[in-house]
């Protein structure tokens, strides 16, 4: 999908996302506000790329625009035919529809056929633990539970109706920052066991910078007011790793150091 | 990709078994799960602080009574009223009154739903509607109904639409206004999940806002059902159509005859059909609540 002119003949086969000088503002004349300034990042198939920066670094932002769900300013945005799907902060689960059929409301917007809808989402809903959990509501599940409905209802956007593997994206704004560590944890070693089994590609937006490095392929800096890439940090690490495990806590603390001198200069 | 790394499969099934017995924990730590009252606990524990509240009433009335302040066949005590109360409910003529009355009530109300729902539905569709009608809405929410009967006597004579066209210009703009805000508060995060889930135009009115707004929408048709029971007594008492036989009719008759007593009785009726209706939405706005979660007793 190229969302502004011209068109985007730089996608290769091994970007998923690819954003060339994005830029996007909110406003006009005094008020305006530029919120991305020149973004060019790219997520390879099969990538978990975490977004790191602090508030008002545009990430909710630039999630927007690779969703489509906003125009940019500027530059170009191109997904090519992958499949986008994205998780929030809250699980945003509808309340007057069952666990199930939040899952299915989400199957059918994506043109699956009405008979095959309920055993897929029991699929999913088995993907993250909680197939015996389908017939409830949202509501009396807990928070963790119900950030893994989220997450099965996203993988819903991303299946084929024939179940092939097209280009799938997953877009994730700080989607366990209202979990207690415990839970996080877990969900962590989750997503990752089911980023594996079903290669997505991952754009995944925090605050967090162990959790950044306990995830990533590479963490992407970004600067606030406007939002731009500062740096980018690989993260040779093998996996599972642990978020206390020593290489995380050393390649977290030197980003962190880099991300307190980018604040800073909003301090001066 | 970091992911490939080589790893003994035996060992990847014992870390995924583990997993799925931490997550399983953690949940049944999580849900626990509160002990529940059972059914006849709650229903005494509904039922006796209105029964209080009856009798307190009642001894109110039977005190002011004994003081002497009025005549006795001004003002009766309930102990010579419950029997005129019961005579009355057990006779052919008032249940035909009560007949009538509700019938109006019911075709009054449900022409103020369909108003209502056409009018806020537009409203809450189009800004430049808004912008016009908004506040007008909300005007006519605030103007007493009984204010309308001269203007509506004019137009329709002392007749059955002159009733129904102030019964619907009384509740009408609470259901539409219940409706409006159902759609301003639906919640926006939803609708973000529900743009990225590709849900547009028509389907995001079928699956996200109208369902999201339904506990509004059930707050805007009690309020409607109470200022159309409001006008419709009020209508009965002013436009009383030739030999028909209403509660309002028997209200008025009663007050000829200096009947207070028959009086009381059929203010008495008039209350209870209210507050059992009104107790209609009230346990309709419960259900979804306990439903979706929103009930803070929960």
């Amino acid at each position: 999908m190229t969302q502004a002119a011209p068109a985007a003949t730089s996608r290769t086969a091994d970007t998923a996302v690819r954003l060339d000088g994005v830029s996007k503002a909110f406003g006009s004349g005094g008020n305006r506000l530029l919120a991305l300034d020149n973004v060019s990042l790219s997520v390879a198939p099969g990538e978990f790329v975490c977004l790191l920066g602090a508030s008002g670094c545009g990430k909710s932002t630039l999630l927007n625009l690779v969703a489509d769900l906003d125009r940019p300013t500027a530059g170009t945005i191109d997904t090519g035919d992958a499949r986008v799907a994205m998780m929030f902060q809250e699980p945003a689960l509808f309340p007057w529809l069952t666990v199930s059929a939040n899952v299915e409301l989400a199957l059918k917007a994506r043109g699956v056929p009405r008979g095959e809808r309920r055993d897929r989402a029991g699929d999913l809903l088995a993907s993250v633990h909680l197939r015996d959990f389908g017939r409830k509501r949202p509501h009396q599940l807990s928070g963790g539970m119900r950030q893994r409905v989220a997450l099965a209802r996203a993988l819903a956007l991303t299946v084929n109706e024939d179940g092939a593997a097209g280009g799938t994206v997953l877009l994730m704004d700080e989607p366990f920052g209202a979990l207690d560590a415990m839970t996080r944890d877990l969900l962590h070693d989750e997503l990752e066991r089911i980023w594996t089994e079903r290669s997505l590609s991952i754009l995944f937006v925090t605050h967090n910078v162990r959790e950044a490095v306990r995830l990533g392929d590479r963490v992407v800096l970004l600067s606030s007011r406007p939002g731009r890439v500062v740096e980018e940090f690989p993260v040779p690490m093998d996996r599972p790793r642990r978020i206390d495990s020593p290489e995380v806590s050393s390649l977290a603390a030197h980003i962190t150091d880099r991300l307190r001198e980018e604040v800073g200069r909003h301090g001066a | 990709m970091a992911h490939d790394t080589v790893q003994g499969a035996g060992q990847k099934r014992d870390a995924g078994d583990r997993l799925n017995r931490e997550l399983a924990g953690l949940d049944a730590l999580e849900l626990g799960g509160s002990p529940g009252r059972d059914r006849l606990s709650r229903v005494w524990n509904a039922v006796w602080p209105m029964a209080t509240a009856v009798l307190i009433a009642l001894g109110a009335w039977q005190i002011v009574v004994w003081s002497g302040w009025k005549e006795p066949w001004v003002l009766p005590g309930p102990g010579d009223t419950l029997p005129v109360f019961w005579d009355q409910v057990t006779s052919g003529r008032f249940w035909k009154a009560v007949a009538l009355t509700m019938q109006r009530a019911a075709i009054g109300f449900a022409v103020s739903v369909l108003v209502g729902v056409l009018v806020g539905a537009l409203v809450s569709r189009f800004l430049v509607l808004r912008r016009a009608f908004g506040s007008l809405i909300t005007g006519l929410q605030t103007m007493p109904s009984i204010a309308w009967f001269p203007l509506a006597i004019l137009l329709f004579k002392l007749s059955e639409s002159a009733i129904l066209f102030v019964v619907v210009l009384g509740a009408a703009p609470s259901i539409a206004n219940g409706l409006i805000a159902g759609v301003d508060y639906t919640p926006p995060i939803l609708l973000r999940a529900g743009k990225v889930m590709g849900l547009r135009g028509l389907n995001l009115y079928r699956h996200l806002i109208m369902p999201a707004s339904l506990p509004s929408f059930v707050a805007g048709l009690k309020q409607g059902w109470a200022f159309a029971w409001r006008s419709l007594m009020a209508g009965e008492l002013l436009v009383i159509i030739g030999d028909t036989t209403s509660l309002g009719v028997l209200l008025s008759q009663a007050r000829e005859l200096n009947n207070t007593a028959d009086m009381i009785s059929y203010m008495i009726v008039i209350l209870i059909i209210g507050i059992v209706i009104d107790q209609i939405f009230g346990a309709v706005d419960n259900a979804i609540r306990s439903r979706w979660g929103l009930d803070s007793r929960d």
